[in-house]
């Protein structure tokens, strides 16, 4: 034996004396994962925390938390001589007077974008291949608040440098605070420890970005993780994948290269970015005061949506009584988002409220097989595109041409118009792919070759598919795959109607091909 | 057998294609060579990234192509992490997809949902342990408890009431008192009814009493926009009018909407447009508003000129500035 | 109210004719030069320069702005707007315009510069207004302070022109220009004139001297070198949004798709 290996065997001894891991280890060395690309996504979200943690620690070594009024006197000389708070003196210092400062900053801020997207893109794929069924609920839960956490995070890191961009963002946050009836003044007052912008409110934020948010991540990242690991991951339909196996290669030494490698990967990329791509250039936009503006102040693009709300929000206020209620704040900044949210939250249990479907699941829907749930997420998503479009109608405007009002307009009356026509497109989409699977299956692939009969007609040759190909493409179809017929007494009364209806939408879809389709098909050719 | 619908089966986990590397020894030692090529990548990158960091200075500029004028520095300093970091994972993912096995391996899943024996002895376990408690009889215990449970987050919340002090009057007054002067922002000099023309803007801010400074607590409510217009061009009833001053007319630079400045003055059209929301405001109909989210007109400031010819508020601002909160009192706009 | 401003109209209208009936070129060249920094282009032959440009003035303007250059019903008096006006507009080629859209666009001036001059000196004949400048006569170098111009620029500029002189959207498809690479004695003939939706700033408001350090700050903001690689424009979070899901997450969908397929 190789000195190495004794020393290897000697630790592991020393340690499954104490802990008893060797059996679990031996377990959990050989779990099976499943390769798809589109299972990478959550790792990226899950990288990125790590390198926003890694870089964020390094930003606090310099980072000076305070609205204490300084005079700056660093190296970038334009703003030399200029009255500014700490937190963003101390930001310009770490930007330019500490050697790599800059470049973690903005590995630090891409990260943050890259995470929020790949948490959204994530949840799209979670969503559309149906990842959120039985027994996955508390999983898409945890992931749901993940990605509303994620989103005040980011709020509050880019309002910590405390620039005129961070400031005014601020400042919109205290007026959605100030609007809420009754309490909203002395909310404003409690959280600001007095009135806007006083001193206490970045000092408090920090130390909620940089210890209370991360902790809860933390927590909540692994709950998510240990539930993936004890429930197996999904995988998506084919040969030999059953709703009873796993089919993938193993953590040791297949995936822990891969997904250890990918670390590295995503931290390569992020790096590129804050090495090539200039973010939140704070400098330039100079040191918060709450009368001055800049055009086109706009927030991250994960709160974009919501500044395209509220920009696209009626004039609506009610006077009554002495008091005001600002609906133009309210409905676009707190109950639209709230019901979004919520919705999305209790999706996996609306759905499986009106498929009547209890029944585990494990292998992934193909989207198109799922056409109203399909349908369903393309609504939302286009939902919120023109908010985010609305959300940058000024850039927007002047890079094409466009006026803000024409935008404006065309995303109050988009908002109703477009997502219900996305829903009809998704779902004859999906049926049509569905119709195209089936004659796949019944008359193979056009090979694109031409052969003369014998009596002179012309003919393409079809090739069959192979029967994995057959399986993959048929597999899906069970008497009940989408929704169960409900029970006579499930559907009387208001919300039983409701459910009826939903639970007859989602079952629509085109029979698959069987087998005997396939013979009698060809019974007919011959 | 006629009446049955056969469906397509499961063929199975496919046979397993080999690779290159695995059947020929050549492949496998070329593709050795890629991953330590690229491991080596990394290495280099990490020399760059110290070099970078110890013999660059930071105020040294490179040209490249689409970037423009870049700093040298963090360029090298970035693209010696990337290097160093992507090209360990590139290298380890390569191993993984050449050289580790790629036999797809099965595992079977077991169902969640436990034993019957086992959730009956659950439920029995539960009752029994819960019964000698007292759970179901001790009614007192149960509502009493519940009681305590229930106020038990009031001590937090009570103990959150020092992070601020209450509003008071705040929302509702700012610094302009009768008499107070304009000053421009942010020179703070005082300013004439001469000094401006017709379609000239300025920002001004109230002068404070003498010893007080300036925080941004005070801008935050004070600051004010002044525009000369041609009287002619106003439409505003007799009182906002008498507000004027030789077509001067002032407002607070706070939006209503969301508090953000609103400061775009077009001088042709007589419009102030928010940046933030797009609430478009005229300044001919009091600021009434004309377009977006805000839903009262910004709040004008009487405006007139002291014995030295400079220009003054008349009262302060006759409503609450800024975006609406539960206790303003919007009878009178 | 109405009798009021019109008689104020009067009074004020009374002078400024007496004002244009007298003022000679020479005494325009005066007020020229009472200005900061401030030359005139009309060194000699002015009475010669006056004439050309009234020729050219009926020839390419009085269609709309009148034959007195007293205004019309689609284009503005030009009594009293003075030679930074025509130098502005028609030195950057903003008029004449090409259409009637909503705003006049920066184009090739058609006139060259002695003609712009020409049409400058005559518009200065008709009434007294602020006098074109000259890029060497702006002594922003010197004379400017860029982290007070930057703060001027803030309060001022800033929520138009964007944070970084980028521009920016105004309503209904009119916007404020970029100020990249606009010439020093432009952007100080647009702060005195109030060109088209812009409005005026006076001396009295910003000083000449601090319109030179608002210059100053405006000319390092053009040079200003990429600290932290490409600029992305400088126009904020929209563009910063996109590269992060196009250019961040597409390359590691790409290296996503690359580790999970089979290799050969």
């Amino acid at each position: 034996m190789k000195p190495t290996q004794k020393a290897a065997g000697a630790a592991a001894n020393y340690v499954d004396e104490r802990t008893g891991a060797a059996k679990w280890l031996k377990k959990n060395l050989t779990k099976v994962f499943p390769d798809h690309w589109s299972f990478m996504l959550g790792e990226i979200a899950l990288y990125s925390f790590i390198i926003l943690l890694l870089t964020g620690t390094f930003l606090t070594f310099w980072f000076d938390p305070s609205q204490r009024e300084v005079i700056y006197n660093g190296s970038y000389l334009p703003l030399n001589g200029l009255h500014m708070s700490a937190a963003y003196d101390s930001t310009l210092r770490l930007s330019f007077d500490v050697r790599g400062g800059l470049l973690m900053r903005q590995i630090h801020h891409w990260s943050a974008l890259i995470f929020m997207s790949a948490i959204v893109a994530h949840l799209f794929r979670v969503f559309f291949t149906g990842a959120f069924r039985k027994p996955r609920e508390f999983n898409w839960l945890i992931g749901v608040g993940l990605l509303t956490f994620g989103i005040v995070e980011g709020f509050l890191g880019y309002s910590l440098p405390d620039d005129l961009l961070s400031g005014t963002g601020i400042r919109i946050a205290e007026a959605i605070l100030q609007a809420i009836p009754v309490v909203g003044s002395y909310l404003s007052f409690f959280a600001f420890g007095g009135a806007f912008p006083g001193t206490a409110f970045i000092p408090r934020i920090f130390i909620v970005h940089v210890l209370l948010l991360p902790g809860l991540f933390l927590a909540l990242i692994t709950i998510h993780l240990m539930l993936v690991w004890y429930q197996k991951h999904t995988q998506y339909p084919g040969p030999g994948r059953t709703e009873k196996n796993v089919v993938g290669y193993p953590l040791m030494p297949v995936y822990m290269a891969k997904a250890g490698g990918f670390f590295f990967v995503v931290f390569g990329v992020t790096a590129f970015l804050g090495a090539v791509a200039s973010i939140n250039p704070i400098w330039l936009v100079g040191p918060y005061t709450p009368g001055q503006i800049s055009a086109g102040s706009q927030p991250d693009w994960y709160m974009g949506w919501l500044d395209g709300l509220v920009r696209a929000a009626p004039p609506l206020e009610t006077h009554a009584f002495g008091h005001t209620i600002s609906w133009n704040i309210l409905i676009p900044g707190l109950i639209l988002p709230g019901i979004l949210f919520t919705g999305m939250a209790l999706y996996p249990f609306i759905e499986s409220w009106f498929t009547g479907d209890k029944r585990e699941h494990h292998l992934l829907d193909r989207p198109r097989n799922a056409p109203n749930r399909t349908a369903l997420g393309v609504t939302s998503i286009v939902f919120i595109l023109i908010t985010i479009v609305n959300g940058g109608n000024d850039i927007i405007a002047t890079h094409f041409h466009l006026t803000i009002n024409g935008i404006m307009w065309f995303t109050r009356v988009g908002l109703f118009v477009i997502p219900p026509i996305a829903f009809v497109v998704t779902k004859r989409v999906c049926l049509s792919l569905q119709r195209s699977d089936r004659d796949l299956v019944l008359h193979g692939r056009e090979t694109g070759r031409l052969v003369m009969m014998p009596n002179g007609e012309m003919l393409e040759v079809h090739e069959p598919l192979s029967d994995a190909k057959k399986w993959t493409l048929t597999q899906h179809q069970r008497p009940e795959a989408l929704a169960a017929p409900l029970p006579a007494s499930a559907t009387v009364g208001l919300k039983g109607k409701l459910r009826a209806r939903m639970n007859r939408a989602h079952a629509t879809q085109i029979p698959a091909p069987t087998l005997t389709d396939l013979k009698e098909l060809g019974e007919g050719h011959h | 057998m006629s009446n049955q619908i056969e469906r397509f089966e499961d063929p199975g986990l496919p046979a397993h294609v080999h690779r290159n590397a695995d059947s020929d020894p050549l492949a496998a030692k070329r593709a050795e060579r890629q991953v330590a090529i690229l491991f080596m990548l990394s290495a280099l990158g990490t020399v760059l990234t110290i070099a970078a960091y110890i013999y660059v200075k930071s105020d040294k500029y490179v040209y490249l192509p689409i970037m423009g004028s870049t700093n040298l520095q963090q360029i090298l300093l970035g693209l010696g992490l990337t290097a160093s970091t992507l090209f360990i994972g590139l290298g380890a993912i390569q191993w993984a997809k050449k050289l580790m096995p790629d036999q797809e391996e099965i595992a079977e899943r077991h169902e969640f949902r436990s034993k019957e024996v086992d959730r009956d002895e659950l439920v029995a376990a539960f009752k029994e342990r819960g019964g000698s408690a007292g759970l179901g009889r001790r009614s007192l215990i149960k509502r009493s408890l519940g009681l305590s449970l229930g106020l038990v987050g009031l001590s937090p919340l009570v103990l959150l009431r020092d992070t601020g002090p209450l509003p008071k009057k705040f929302f509702t007054t700012t610094d302009w008192t009768a008499g107070t002067r304009l000053l421009l922002d942010p020179a703070g000099t005082p300013i004439k009814a001469s000094d401006l023309e017709v379609g000239a803007v300025a920002q001004v801010l109230p002068e404070l009493p003498a010893g007080t400074e300036r925080t941004l607590e005070n801008t935050g409510k004070d600051a004010v926009l002044l525009i000369r217009l041609r009287p002619e061009d106003f439409n505003l009833d007799p009182q906002k009018l008498s507000w004027t001053y030789q077509g001067i007319i002032a407002f607070s630079k706070i939006c209503t909407h969301m508090g953000c400045a609103v400061a775009l003055y077009e001088q042709q059209t007589h419009h102030l447009l928010c940046p933030c929301h797009q609430s478009t405001f005229d300044v001919t109909r009091g600021a009434k508003v004309i377009f977006g989210p805000a839903a009262r007109p910004l709040p004008q400031l009487a405006i007139t000129v002291d014995a030295d010819g400079y220009l003054v508020a008349v009262q302060p601002f006759t409503v609450p500035i800024g975006p609406s909160f539960w206790e303003r009192n919007s009878s009178n706009g | 109210m109405k009798r009021i401003s019109s008689f104020r109209r009067t009074r004020i209208a009374g002078p400024i004719l007496v004002v244009a009936a007298l003022f000679t070129i020479g005494t325009a060249f005066g007020v020229a030069s009472a200005l900061p920094g401030a030359q005139t282009p009309m060194t000699t032959g002015t009475s010669t320069l006056v004439s050309q440009g009234k020729a050219i003035f009926l020839r390419g303007c009085s269609s709309c702005h009148g034959l007195h250059a007293e205004g019309g019903s689609i284009a503005p008096s030009l009594i009293g707007v003075g030679s930074a006006a025509v130098d502005f507009q028609v030195g950057t080629g903003r008029m004449p315009m090409a259409d009637m859209s909503q705003q006049a666009m920066q184009k090739k001036p058609l006139y060259n510069p002695q003609e712009t001059a020409a049409l400058a000196a005559y518009v200065a004949s008709l009434a007294p207004g602020p006098s074109s400048v000259t890029n060497e006569s702006l002594a922003y170098e010197r004379d400017g302070n860029s982290a007070l111009g930057g703060q001027l620029f803030r309060t001022n500029c800033a929520m138009c022109h964007n944070f970084a002189g980028q521009g920016g959207a105004l309503t209904n498809g009119k916007y404020a220009p970029s100020l990249m690479g606009v010439t020093p004695k432009i952007i100080y003939e647009a702060m005195i004139t109030g060109p088209q939706s812009m409005p005026k700033f006076t001396d009295a408001t910003i000083t000449p001297q601090q319109k030179l350090s608002i210059i100053k700050w405006l000319q390092a903001a053009n040079h200003e070198q990429n600290q932290g690689g490409a600029s992305l424009g400088r126009v904020g979070p929209v563009t910063e949004g996109l590269l992060g899901w196009v250019l961040g997450l597409g390359l590691l969908i790409g290296a996503a798709v690359w580790l999970a397929m089979k290799a050969k």
